[in-house]
């Protein structure tokens, strides 16, 4: 694809489909968030304030205030870089991982296929929320670990849609005449099979980002990983849940409403990247 | 029959895989057992002690034998928070999340095919968008997030819903007398209306919260298989020959719906398992969710790793009697099997 048709086709995706433009637009904002969030954030996000607790939104406060005074707005702002990159790290981690072993068990077959296509199928057979909180549990409770968790349940997603494309591809004809070239397994899986199955992998990615994040704060809401103070959503969330049955509803209310938008724009993209690399797959 | 049994043994593997899998977890990885056990204020002579004590000292092998003896013998070993074996803890508990989780699954049926079959008979229409923004929407949200803005809003703005604090308000009711623990039942056969009618309140909110995301693949699913059965010959012949819509829609139509819907129902279940802990949480229900929740918070390792095999060995049960519903449903996946 040459570099034309690809601002072509983007062009056409985002007029096609205003939402995905949205999403992207969204992301941007929140990757500037993610990047600048403490210096954009109007207050110290873990300053605490004896008088202005659980203050209701207002000017000085957009967002209001939690139980211990802090600001709502600048919390939910530092906590983006946290959320969105343990979401990043863990989908990037499970991409390489699940690239390499799909791809590994599609072009050997065999004994390695069985034992990796086994691997999986164990990792599937557990609820996958549950299988992350015993991982968390069992490696110790920390950040790192929770990107690992959420690593390991995503794997077999990876490492199956690996499979099946590098499986479809090895019998045919430019991957013989790169054999018959004299070029080693390696070389073929790596020069001449990955590259054409990185595209489908992205959409796959980006796709899943959404469920990385939820998942990953979906643990922090149960106390897993992240520790008070340190602003993150799914912790805030699960802090601001005991004044809700007072009224005391912006301080579950915005970090919740965070969560939606990353996750709901991640979803908006992925499905418009969906289109722009395959339009046949639309419905 | 034949091909029942054949995928019984089928499940072998997958139970052989959860116990391998656990006990990497529990026994393999880093995280230090006997450190957990001895609590904060151990010196390395106790945790070493400790290690002596629970066999942790011992090569992989050597505990992995012993550790199946345990599992045979039903010792998940003894929760720190409640001094009682987890196995007793968790059976105790697992009444009241499958209360929950079948209520659950129970409203997201009801809704979701009467839901998808409409929207694929009238494409574009109210029901269809209505379908699809549930679909994304579901995607979108946190589950606990759902439950507690439901919580705002159904108790606190509007007053519908009861006090989210678990499964029954013990100051006005007494639970029913123990028959199958899950209480709505328990009331229903003990012919305590009162009861019923409370337990059947505090039920309503987290079920539907938990139900909603389970709704949104079962309907869109249906509308895929209900869309695609719709356009094939057969119903095409039938309605040529002019029988009555619906006899088409539900005799000839629907019966092709059931295989697609049991099999996106494996993953139905790992949501539900897994969001019932969320759930839980959120609405104080006393179920094995919330005991694994407050074990995780008190770093109490055995009860978790109960948990975890517990929930593993259920899902691959409901995945069993998935498969079997399938080839009762559809007889072709007998011979694919």
């Amino acid at each position: 694809m040459s570099v034309v048709t690809l601002a072509r086709n983007t062009g056409y995706a985002f007029g096609e489909n205003r939402l995905t433009l949205v999403a992207a637009i969204i992301l941007a904002l929140l990757a500037l968030c993610a990047i600048f969030g403490p210096y954009i954030a109007p207050y110290d996000p873990l300053v605490t304030s004896a008088t202005t607790k659980l203050a209701r939104p207002s000017a000085l406060h957009p967002f209001g205030t939690d139980a211990l005074g802090r600001d709502i707005l600048s919390r939910v702002i530092v906590a983006t870089r946290l959320d969105l990159g343990m979401a990043v790290s863990a989908v990037a981690l499970s991409f390489v991982v699940g690239l390499a072993l799909g791809a590994l068990a599609g072009y050997f077959g065999g004994w390695t296929d069985r034992i990796i296509g086994r691997a999986m199928d164990t990792i599937m057979a557990f609820p996958l929320f549950v299988l992350a909180m015993g991982i968390v549990v069992a490696l110790g409770n920390s950040v790192a670990n929770i990107i690992i968790a959420t690593m390991i349940i995503n794997l077999p997603f990876y490492c199956r849609f690996a499979r099946a494309e590098v499986n479809v591809r090895r019998e045919l004809g430019y991957i013989e005449a790169a054999r018959m070239g004299g070029n080693g397994a390696l070389r073929v899986l790596l020069n001449h099979i990955v590259p054409n199955i990185l595209p489908p992998m992205m959409v796959q990615a980006s796709l899943n980002m959404g469920w990385a994040i939820l998942n990953a704060a979906g643990l922090s809401f149960i106390g897993l990983g992240v520790r008070p103070p340190t602003p993150e959503w799914g912790i805030m969330v699960s802090e601001g849940a005991s004044y809700i049955i007072s009224g005391e509803w912006w301080a579950f209310m915005f970090p919740g409403a965070a969560l939606v938008l990353a996750v709901f724009s991640f979803n908006m993209l992925g499905d418009g990247l969906r289109d722009l690399l395959d339009p046949r797959k639309r419905v | 029959m034949a091909f029942v049994w054949k995928r019984l043994l089928g499940t072998i593997p997958s139970l052989i895989g959860v116990v391998v899998l656990t006990f990497f977890i529990s026994h393999a990885l880093p995280g230090d057992p006997a450190a957990y056990f001895a609590g904060p204020a151990a010196n390395a002579a106790s945790i070493e002690n400790i290690r002596a004590t629970l066999g942790l000292d011992r090569p992989l092998p050597v505990q992995f034998v012993r550790y199946i003896g345990d599992l045979a013998q039903g010792n998940l070993g003894r929760s720190l928070t409640t001094g009682q074996p987890v196995l007793t803890d968790l059976l105790e508990r697992l009444p009241a999340s499958l209360e929950l989780s079948s209520f659950a699954l129970l409203f997201a049926i009801i809704i979701a095919i009467p839901m998808g079959v409409w929207a694929a008979t009238r494409i574009n229409g109210g029901v269809d968008h209505a379908c699809r923004a549930l679909v994304t929407v579901s995607a979108a949200f946190p589950t606990f997030f759902v439950g507690l803005l439901f919580v705002y809003i159904f108790y606190f703005l509007l007053g519908w819903a009861p006090q989210p604090l678990g499964r029954l308000n013990e100051i006005a009711y007494s639970p029913p007398p123990h028959f199958t623990g899950a209480y709505t039942i328990d009331a229903l056969i003990a012919g305590d209306w009162p009861v019923l009618r409370a337990s059947l309140a505090q039920l309503i909110l987290p079920a539907i919260s938990l139900g909603l995301f389970a709704l949104a693949p079962i309907a869109r699913i249906t509308r895929a298989a209900m869309l695609e059965a719709l356009g094939s010959d057969f119903i095409r012949t039938a309605r040529a020959s002019g029988l009555p819509v619906r006899k088409i829609l539900m005799t000839y139509a629907f019966r092709n719906v059931l295989l697609p819907v049991s099999s996106v129902l494996g993953m139905v279940f790992s949501f539900l398992l897994g969001s019932n802990v969320l759930i839980e949480q959120v609405f104080g229900w006393q179920g094995v969710g919330a005991y694994a929740v407050s074990a995780v918070i008190a770093s109490d390792y055995a009860a978790v790793q109960g948990f975890v095999l517990m929930m593993a060995v259920l899902y691959v049960l409901l995945n069993l009697a998935v498969d079997i519903f399938a080839t009762l449903v559809d007889p072709r996946v007998r011979f694919e099997g």
